[in-house]
């Protein structure tokens, strides 16, 4: 069986995924992780999750390219170099960092 | 030398010669995971060597080092249990871990009872980490204990737990390897 192995390096913060023990049962894949990722007080906490526990989902439709739904798909860069330029020339004196 | 100190070296020559016969599975365990864990628990045990060498040694005027390594394979105080080695032979291994590890819990509670606070502070601290040998001890019983040949070494070896003053010729070897470092270079402190 193989068990997937969550480690929290201090209180408070995410669990990250450490890595994966082979083992035969729950008892060995405790053991198994203990030594692997909390020897050397390198975790505060650790999570042991046989791996059929974790479900995987990898499909994500996007059939008509909605490109801004994507946190890359919406580029500030141009706009803001304009408000920039604009708010340099406006007569009012608005600072830059306004724009 | 008084009885405590004679203790602290029989725990300590303990925790030596077990702490290197398990290394000897280091790489070549029955599973990675297995050989991490009995690694780590090989080291574990010469740390605790070490701890309880050098109240031994403050007691006899010398050091930790000359204890361990500068004494005759005759003058060691382990029992005969730990001197075995027993690679390639898991079930054996394991049924000497359950030995030891069951009797040594009695050993330690015994210690935290010490009226010397440095004493009954240190066997804590020991049994901290002793309690993951023993659970290590423990599955592995549990998960073997139906099997013959775990049967029959835990047979074999439970009479060698109590015998110290007769040791085995593998000490000697283990002796020889452990120290020709040290020897090889007279005076030499590492």
């Amino acid at each position: 069986m193989i068990y997937e192995v969550f480690r929290q390096e201090r209180k408070g913060q995410a669990f990250a995924h450490a890595g994966s023990v082979e083992a035969p049962n729950e008892e060995f894949a405790e053991a198994y992780a203990r030594e692997q990722y909390g020897r050397r007080g390198e975790s505060t906490a650790l999570w042991v999750v046989p791996r059929e526990a974790v479900h995987e989902i990898d499909d994500f439709a996007d059939e008509l390219q909605k490109n801004y739904h994507r946190v890359d798909g919406y580029p500030l860069k141009e706009k803001l170099g304009k408000a920039r330029e604009l708010a340099a020339k406006s007569p009012n004196g608005l600072s830059a960092g306004a724009g | 030398m008084t009885d405590q100190v004679q203790k602290f070296l029989e725990i300590a020559d303990d925790e030596l010669i077990l702490g290197w016969r398990n290394s000897e599975w280091t790489g070549i365990a029955p599973l990675l995971e297995e050989d991490v864990a009995f690694s780590s628990i090989a080291q574990n045990e010469i740390g605790h060597a070490r701890a309880w060498y050098e109240l031994a040694a403050r007691e006899l005027g010398t050091t930790a080092d000359e204890l361990a390594f500068d004494r005759r394979p005759e003058e060691y105080r382990c029992s005969r249990l730990v001197e075995l080695r027993l690679v390639p032979d898991w079930a054996a291994t394991i049924a000497r871990h359950h030995l030891y590890e069951t009797a040594d819990e009695a050993r330690i509670a015994a210690l935290k009872q010490s009226d010397d606070p440095e004493i009954a502070g240190l066997a804590a601290k020991i049994d901290r980490e002793e309690a993951y040998h023993r659970m290590h001890a423990q599955m592995w019983f549990e998960r073997l204990q139906d099997e013959p040949r775990f049967q029959a070494a835990l047979e074999e070896l439970r009479p060698l737990l109590d015998v110290r003053d007769e040791h085995t010729p593998e000490l000697a070897e283990l002796w020889e390897e452990m120290t020709m470092v040290r020897r090889s270079v007279a005076g030499a402190t590492w």
